[in-house]
């Protein structure tokens, strides 16, 4: 973890004791997990365990039944909402679907949040706006509209827009689902060179296992509510637990079972409809 | 479960949907002065459901001028009093089927349209995208609308108006086919059309229609299951329940405006 001059840990984002449920459905019970600043923190674990819940959380869209997200410090669900978008200004969100806005154009979208948050002159935005779609490889392509980007160039100007105000921290929602390896390559790249470059704090939420592997400092292993494991990496590919194993080899069976749970067994399910 | 205790769970879901709608119209309201400070929004909203809606407004007036003339000459011919044809057809247009039918298809036209574009961002996290970006979407994206269809039904309505009394559509029958009067016609709508009584409720009772449905249409959009059958629904649910909330506020306005006559 990254530790302040101290030797204190320096977190950015600290989730303790969280409880969540949608309905009767438990998604989190007493998840604790710390995100240190300027180092890319991957959450993986399995399709539905709630990591995208996470994000929404620790960027204060849902409020936690019970626990505390510390943003810098500060107890999230107790932000007024003024506090929350001045909070949310220091952080920048890429989502699965990029989450562009279809009638504007890839410039319009990258200049969307320095229009709405800043009095900056339309000659200085368009520089901006510019130089973030150069870091994603598209300049080229600010004439075009949503609609007419692929899966991957979407992501990478949603990328470019979630970078658009310099934030501290950017949570990347499932960032390598869907890409050709070209695209996926790319991403990888940008995510660990906007960590490097600028410092930022990252949050990958994925179940890419090796892509994931390859660019986290720290990763959290989530399922059935709670963290499983954690630590670097390395620590998570030597990992005792058999869940975690069967995760990172991809093994059909093990102790998530391939098979739903069944009222029934399989015999007495078939002979059923003999009798 | 029993027919009385689905009945009590429809009543109370009915009511907290009220209230849920109540809270998120106050919450359009309070984010109105925000609009001050980008006019272009709004411009653009009413441009988009207003504009957009003139096509079917101008030619559903026409239509519902000249059906109005067609009657209204066969009813008054058998009294011999066909130069009151301007005035009848001007009357039920003006006070009744003006507002109310402008109404019904702004609900069908912009209202639907409204619910299904919003829903989709939703879907599409757009408005999850927006917020994360520190815009609030009820200022940016529910408020002008809302504002535009308030703004728009009435201007539209005046519209269908002048189309269904004038030289289009109760006019064209009447005095160029059937040969009514020409000056007869005028003069009978002048008249009898008062302008504080009529002509300024036209544009009472049409706002009132105006929000009544942009509002069922943003709540409906806004809060629609994020999926393609949510958004369905979510259109759905805004024809029907902005149409009938229209008829029952036309009459509830009916008897406000004009009861005491």
């Amino acid at each position: 973890m990254a530790d302040d001059r101290d030797g204190v840990p320096d977190n950015l984002v600290e989730v303790r004791g969280v409880h969540f449920t949608i309905g009767r459905r438990v998604i989190y019970e007493s998840v604790d997990l710390d995100i240190a600043r300027g180092r890319i923190t991957a959450i993986m674990g399995p399709s539905g365990t709630g990591k995208t819940t996470l994000l929404r959380l620790i960027s204060g869209q849902w409020r936690p039944a019970a626990g505390k997200v510390y943003f810098d410090g500060r107890h999230v669900a107790k932000l007024s909402q003024n506090e929350l978008f001045d909070q949310r200004k220091r952080m920048g969100m890429l989502f699965q679907s990029g989450a562009l806005l279809t009638d504007l154009s890839v410039f319009d979208n990258v200049a969307f949040p320095l229009r709405e948050h800043t009095k900056l002159p339309e000659r200085l935005i368009r520089d901006i706006v510019l130089m973030k779609l150069e870091a994603v490889g598209l300049r080229g392509a600010r004439a075009l509209y949503p609609a007419q980007l692929s899966g991957g160039m979407a992501r990478r100007v949603a990328l470019a827009r979630a970078i658009a105000l310099d934030p501290e921290m950017i949570m990347y929602d499932e960032p390598f689902a869907g890409q050709d390896p070209i695209s996926m390559g790319v991403l990888l790249r940008l995510i660990r060179r906007l960590n490097d470059v600028l410092g930022l704090t990252a949050i990958v939420v994925s179940h890419d296992v090796k892509e994931t592997l390859g660019i986290a400092d720290y990763v959290y292993v989530i399922s059935d509510g709670t963290v499983i494991d954690h630590g670097t990496p390395q620590q998570i590919r030597d990992s005792r637990s058999k869940w975690v194993q069967q995760f990172i080899h991809a093994e059909a069976d093990g102790p998530v079972p391939f098979h739903y749970q069944a009222s029934e067994p399989y015999a007495n399910d078939l002979l059923e409809a003999k009798r | 479960m029993s027919a009385l205790q689905r009945g009590f769970n429809t009543t109370t879901s009915w009511i907290a949907d009220l209230g849920r709608g109540a809270l998120f119209l106050l919450r359009i309201l309070m984010s109105l002065p925000s609009l001050l400070l980008k006019p272009r929004l709004l411009v653009e909203q009413i441009y988009s459901v207003g504009v957009l809606s003139l096509v079917i407004v101008v030619v559903a007036g026409i239509f519902v001028g000249m059906v109005l003339a067609l009657s209204g000459y066969r009813l008054l011919v058998g009294f011999g009093a066909t130069e009151a044809l301007g005035t009848s057809v001007a009357l039920v247009v003006v006070r009744e089927l003006g507002p109310v039918v402008t109404g019904l298809l702004f609900a069908g036209r912009a209202g639907s349209a409204l619910a299904a574009e919003i829903g989709l961002m939703k879907a599409t996290d757009q408005l999850s995208g927006m917020e994360m970006m520190a815009v609030d979407p009820v200022k940016r994206i529910v408020a002008p609308r809302f504002l535009a269809g308030v703004i728009a039904l009435p201007l539209l309505t005046s519209i269908f108006c002048v189309m269904a009394i004038g030289a289009g559509g109760g006019y064209f029958v009447g005095v160029d086919m059937l040969g009514v009067d020409a000056g007869s016609y005028w003069s009978g709508i002048q008249s009898n059309v008062d302008f504080g009584e009529d002509i300024v409720n036209i544009f009472l009772k049409s706002g009132v229609f105006g929000a009544i449905i942009t509002w069922v249409a943003v709540y409906q959009g806004y809060h629609a299951p994020p999926t393609s059958e949510g958004v369905s629904r979510a259109t759905t649910n805004t024809v029907v329940i902005a149409s009938l909330a229209i008829l029952g506020a036309n009459l509830m306005l009916t008897a406000v405006l004009f009861g005491s006559n």
